[in-house]
């Protein structure tokens, strides 16, 4: 397998202490096991997520990501962006495009850089971490990898939103993407092709502000889990991810129902079939323990 | 070129085509409603997209300016994905939100509208989101008496998130940042100046 290297861009919810540090944990050693680099874009900032809009509004906010892209092109030249996140990966490729397109936004983002010393060129690929998995990497390679099968877990495929759309991933439908049910089974489990909430909205940033809205969604998506005889969900999104495990208590109360669903990543997949242990996998971080896969990472 | 410079459009499509994000497309809306029946909070919009594309076309500017509709956006990007004609609708969501929040004809207490604000001004502090902060901030934000009941009732999810190492009590001290926050700040203000001065008087 190539050797790959990409200029990394993990956005703030995937540090230390924060709500998706698992998710980088698990992400690394996944990388490390494809020979995948990651050379993290020195000084990052946050990439105004999705709701930064309400304070930021257009042009402030674009700014936020041509910054990144500015330090990426300055200080890892030549490297595509790649982020785990979706709303990062998302801001910064809306940000490439929309001033690729437009030039007076260019002009206008490239002024308000200058009083950092930056220049946007908005030249380099900003990537998903998952495009390179399916693109660069391939199921078939993923599946050479796997030293201990995830043998006999049935793992609904939670895509979510904006991994999905606006961008998505090249060749996938937006309504009915197939590419998580492959790694899903490329790692050795059972995949739920016919999970009908795959791409449903858990609520985003709105689980926040509007709770009780989301948790009926999120309800929505756990339900169906359950009911397509589910052992766990498995997403590529960290606010996906956080939404639907760390609310299944007041979800309980409200609905009066039993839920106990573990919520993982395909990293965390990935990083116990490729046989490394439950704390490389991050196993630790979650609110509701994937026991069935900590019993594979143990063996 | 066209040497006609007489225009006809109702000037509130004029104003919104002009200051609000990607509103030059509002004009392009077939009135289809699959954005309507694609939204996952459809249900709680007093009007969904079609219908504040027809209002902004009939120059309806009160009623679409002091809505609530445009807060219920989750950015889930549904409707972009679906719209036959290509309207960036969540965008201009968003646009229309903040355009409304400038003019201060936004309704008072919407819970969105003030998440979007401390979440903006939470990541401005040091560039990155600190998420501790925003969350008390969050819990607090209708009082200290409602945010002690909020903190307790959300205890037991903040004691799950430390016990899993996804929250840490000393985020409070400071947390993560970039090196300069003076130096992001900066740029940030300049771009705040510039969007500033593109924004057209129509009052």
């Amino acid at each position: 397998m190539a050797k790959i290297e990409l200029s990394f861009y993990p956005g703030c919810s995937s540090q230390k202490g924060a709500t998706s540090s698992n998710y980088l944990v698990s992400a690394q050693t996944m990388c490390e096991e494809l020979d995948i680099t990651l050379n993290e874009i020195p000084d990052w900032n946050c990439c105004g997520a999705s709701i930064g809009y309400g304070g930021g509004g257009e042009l402030p906010r674009l700014t936020l990501s041509a910054r990144n892209i500015a330090l990426s092109e300055e200080h890892n030249a030549g490297q595509e962006i790649v982020s785990p996140c979706a709303a990062c990966w998302l801001n910064t490729r809306e940000a490439k495009e929309r001033l690729n397109e437009d030039e007076k936004m260019m002009q206008d983002a490239n002024t308000a850089l200058a009083e950092g010393g930056l220049r946007f060129k908005g030249e380099v690929n900003v990537r998903h971490m998952v495009e390179v998995l399916v693109e660069d990497i391939g199921f078939d390679a993923i599946k050479d990898k796997v030293k201990k099968p995830l043998e006999g877990l049935k793992i609904a495929g939670y895509v979510g939103c904006q991994t999905n759309r606006p961008f998505g991933i090249a060749g996938e439908s937006f309504e009915n993407p197939q590419y998580l049910d492959k790694i899903v089974e490329a790692v050795g489990a059972d995949s739920i092709p016919t999970f009908e909430k795959k791409v449903q909205c858990c609520g985003g940033a709105l689980a926040f502000s509007e709770p009780e809205k989301s948790q009926e969604m999120i309800h929505g998506i756990i339900e169906a889990a359950y009911d397509n005889g589910a052992d766990m969900i498995v997403t590529p999104c960290p606010l996906c991810q956080a939404n639907v495990e760390i609310y299944q208590d007041q979800i309980n109360e409200t609905y009066g129902t039993k839920f106990d669903m573990p919520v993982v990543y395909y990293s965390t997949l990935m990083s116990v079939a490729f046989g490394r242990n439950a704390q490389d996998a991050a196993l630790n971080g979650h609110i509701i323990k994937a026991k069935k896969l900590e019993e594979i990472a143990s063996k | 070129m066209s040497t006609n410079s007489q225009k006809y459009r109702n000037s509130f499509l004029k104003e919104v085509e002009a200051n609000v994000e990607e509103g030059e497309w509002v004009k392009m809306c077939m009135q289809c409603g699959v954005c309507a029946g694609s939204c996952p909070l459809g249900k709680h919009w007093d009007h969904p997209p079609q219908e504040i594309f027809m209002m902004i076309r009939a120059g309806k500017r009160d009623e679409v300016l002091t809505s609530d509709s445009m807060w219920m956006c989750t950015s889930c990007y549904n409707c972009i994905a679906r719209c036959p004609r290509g309207l960036p609708i969540t965008h201009i969501m968003h646009g229309l939100a903040v355009y409304s929040k400038r003019l201060g004809l936004m309704p008072d207490n919407q819970p969105t509208a003030e998440f979007g604000q401390i979440f903006w001004d939470n990541l401005m502090k040091k560039g990155r989101v600190n998420e501790l902060k925003m969350g008390l901030s969050m819990y607090f934000k209708d009082g200290f008496s409602q945010g002690i009941k909020n903190a307790m009732a959300n205890q037991k999810l903040g004691q799950n998130m430390m016990k899993a190492k996804r929250m840490n009590a000393m985020e409070i001290m400071g947390g993560h940042g970039v090196k300069s926050p003076g130096d992001l700040a900066k740029i940030i203000k300049k771009a705040q100046e510039i969007e500033d001065g593109n924004i057209q008087d129509f009052s």
